[in-house]
């Protein structure tokens, strides 16, 4: 990649904001339903681009839970999607197949451009834009100018390197996806300022498709991305799985603030301080996520580094016409 | 002239009354393996888990909420296998701890809770006239000085309910917040495990025969019960305003804000004078239909004590 060079990518047409796909995280599911209400009042973005919004988990919205029989944020893979419903299939299951017509089909030229699943935790995380990439330049402009327009939100990126796994979660449905996550809220709570933060999170990213779609150049730079590296579970009893030990004192509340071999993670019900055993300074995050306890993770650690973007723009209409035509060329020389 | 009470010989200490307030599942869970540091001289202390399938699914109850099940209608109720699982269980615990009501009760019942509100360390009480728990309470406050456990008294005809503890001839409610649902935090584990221990010495030297002298205990009793502003299919049109929340305890005035709607205006607080909130954003009170609760301060003497 030069490091002059404008990447083009073409316009976006149509933007999925999803909330609700975990039925206890209340920002998203609140925000939606705003958002839902505006449209009625024909609230309009220009641009010619079509914002859906989406209400994932209804029932379990509903119910006030994060899911009914399974996690649907799991439910994506490429092999989930494509079985066929049976009469047992989790609620989940069938309703990631909704999404994924509604949204997708994933993979396809006909998938919506960009999907923003909007998910709380219990962490103390402030904001951050979650992705499997790090090399999507939209998604890590997108996360730049959220950076830039809300200063005085703690903001981050956080990538989880998919390179072995197959991505499983919502956001990876449409062309372009990431999840935004606000915490700390606890699960079934609505805290005024959480919401306020992920309303204005969602402004600001649709402003910049809108800007995007305009035509604007955003020049390159520099972010910073946090790539996560492993994940730590609380002690537990042999026998029972229990959990034996709380996250330490002085872990809890510290998300992104380092962590060195030796420093405090776990402190057991006898008093006994655990410690963490790795030999490089990682950065903690999802310190003592409610619902990660199910699925084994006391806290995620991750390496920091810096990232280079390029500058990028959107296609002009000729760009996208040449483009067009060096396919059907190529077509035909077949 | 103390007044002469019987000894406390039988007390209960209640975990998971709902199934997703880590404290008190960890607390009961490691002294029902291991006892050690409940035991006092003079006293059984049996810690119990209240709603096991509760807890087992991490939820906050199955069919119906226990800590409102203990009603003289559903613990005298027949049905069997048909009635709502914590209808059962509460039969279960008021003939194994009560019966309610009777001599045959458990002297002291310590039911563990948290809360998703900025609550700090908060004791439950539920009659301005039992002294013994008064002074039970006033001692845990001198004890664990500076730092602080205030007293919630919900003695209003509408708005009291039928806890588990009710069970007891001194029911104490343990609430410590802030901490999300499902979630242990290390710090809140702890001032619970510590105030349970001044409670249980308290117990101890009263069984001793040590005498407590009068006492004035400052409380704050519950008032009114505030929902969230809602629309006409009964959705949430508005949050708890930011100057709100987390204040729990903290004066509030006829006119301060109150709430805040989803597109940023301010809706004031109406009463007629000031009064104390608490149970600021509870998660599990929005299906209750409840935003906070309204208090007022009182002072209440408590009598001198002694064992009978």
């Amino acid at each position: 990649m030069e490091l002059d060079e404008v990447v083009c990518f073409s316009r976006f047409s149509r933007v999925a904001i999803c909330g609700g796909t975990h039925g206890n995280e209340l920002s998203g599911v609140y925000l939606v339903r705003e958002m839902q209400k505006a449209e009625r009042k024909a609230k309009e973005r220009g641009n010619d681009m079509e914002v859906i919004t989406v209400l994932s988990n209804p029932r379990a919205v509903q119910r006030g839970l994060r899911y009914i029989d399974t996690d649907l944020n799991r439910c994506f893979t490429h092999a989930m999607l494509s079985g066929s419903n049976t009469n047992d299939a989790p609620y989940e299951i069938i309703r990631s197949r909704e999404l994924n017509a509604l949204l997708g089909p994933k993979g396809s030229r006909d998938a919506v451009d960009l999907v923003c699943d909007l998910h709380n935790t219990t962490a103390n995380m402030g904001l951050c834009l979650i992705s499997y990439s790090d090399s999507d330049w939209l998604c890590l402009h997108v996360f730049r100018h959220l950076q830039r327009q809300m200063p005085d939100v703690p903001t981050r990126f956080i990538h989880f390197n998919a390179t072995n796994k197959e991505s499983y979660s919502l956001d990876s449905v449409g062309k372009h996806g990431f999840a935004l996550e606000a915490g700390p809220q606890p699960h079934g709570v609505m805290r005024s300022n959480i919401y306020t933060t992920m309303k204005m999170g969602v402004e600001h990213v649709l402003d910049w498709v809108c800007l995007f779609n305009s035509g604007f150049v955003f020049e390159g730079g520099s972010v910073d991305v946090y790539t996560v590296v492993r994940n730590i579970d609380y002690p537990r009893d042999r026998d029972t799985h229990n959990i034996t030990a709380a996250v330490h004192p002085q872990l809890q509340d510290r998300d992104f603030c380092l962590l060195y071999p030796e420093d405090p993670l776990f402190l057991t019900l006898s008093g006994e301080t655990l410690r963490y055993k790795g030999k490089e300074p990682l950065y903690p995050f999802f310190i003592n996520e409610c619902a990660y306890y199910e699925k084994g993770i006391a806290v995620s650690l991750a390496r920091k580094r810096r990232v280079a973007i390029p500058a990028i723009r959107v296609q002009t209409e000729q760009e996208q016409q040449a483009k067009k035509d060096e396919c059907t060329s190529e077509e035909e020389e077949e | 002239v103390a007044a002469r009470l019987d000894e406390a010989r039988r007390v209960a200490i209640f975990g998971g009354t709902h199934g997703n307030e880590m404290s008190g599942v960890m607390l009961v869970n490691l002294w029902v393996q291991n006892n050690t540091e409940v035991q006092r001289k003079g006293v059984e202390v049996q810690p119990f888990i209240t709603n096991p399938k509760a807890v087992e699914k991490c939820t906050r109850y199955v069919d119906t909420d226990l800590n409102r099940a203990f009603t003289p209608e559903n613990l005298s109720t027949l049905g069997g296998g048909d009635l709502p699982y914590e209808v059962r269980r509460a039969q279960e615990i008021n003939r194994m701890f009560g019966p309610k009501g009777s001599p045959e009760a458990y002297d002291v019942i310590f039911d563990l809770h948290n809360t998703t509100s900025n609550m700090g360390c908060t004791l439950l009480l539920e009659s301005s006239k039992d002294h013994f728990n008064l002074q039970m309470m006033n001692y845990i406050q001198k004890s664990i000085f500076p730092a602080s456990c205030l007293v919630l008294l919900n003695e209003h005809p509408l708005l009291k309910y039928s806890t588990s503890r009710s069970v007891a001839k001194h029911p104490v409610g343990l609430e410590v917040g802030p901490q999300p649902q499902g979630v242990l935090r290390s710090n809140i584990f702890e001032s619970m495990r510590d105030i349970l221990k001044h409670a249980l010495d308290f117990i101890e030297l009263f069984n001793a025969g040590m005498e407590f002298p009068p006492c004035t205990v400052e409380v704050f009793r519950l008032s009114e019960r505030i929902d969230y502003p809602r629309d006409d299919n009964g959705n949430i049109i508005a949050m708890v305003h930011p100057n709100l929340q987390d204040c729990d305890w903290e004066p509030l005035n006829p006119g301060d804000p109150m709430f805040q709607t989803f597109d940023g205006k301010t809706i004031h607080y109406q009463g007629s004078g000031t009064v104390y909130p608490t149970f600021i954003n509870e998660a599990a009170y929005y299906e209750k239909q409840q935003a906070f609760a309204t208090t007022r301060r009182e002072s209440l003497v408590a009598s001198a004590i002694r064992k009978a």
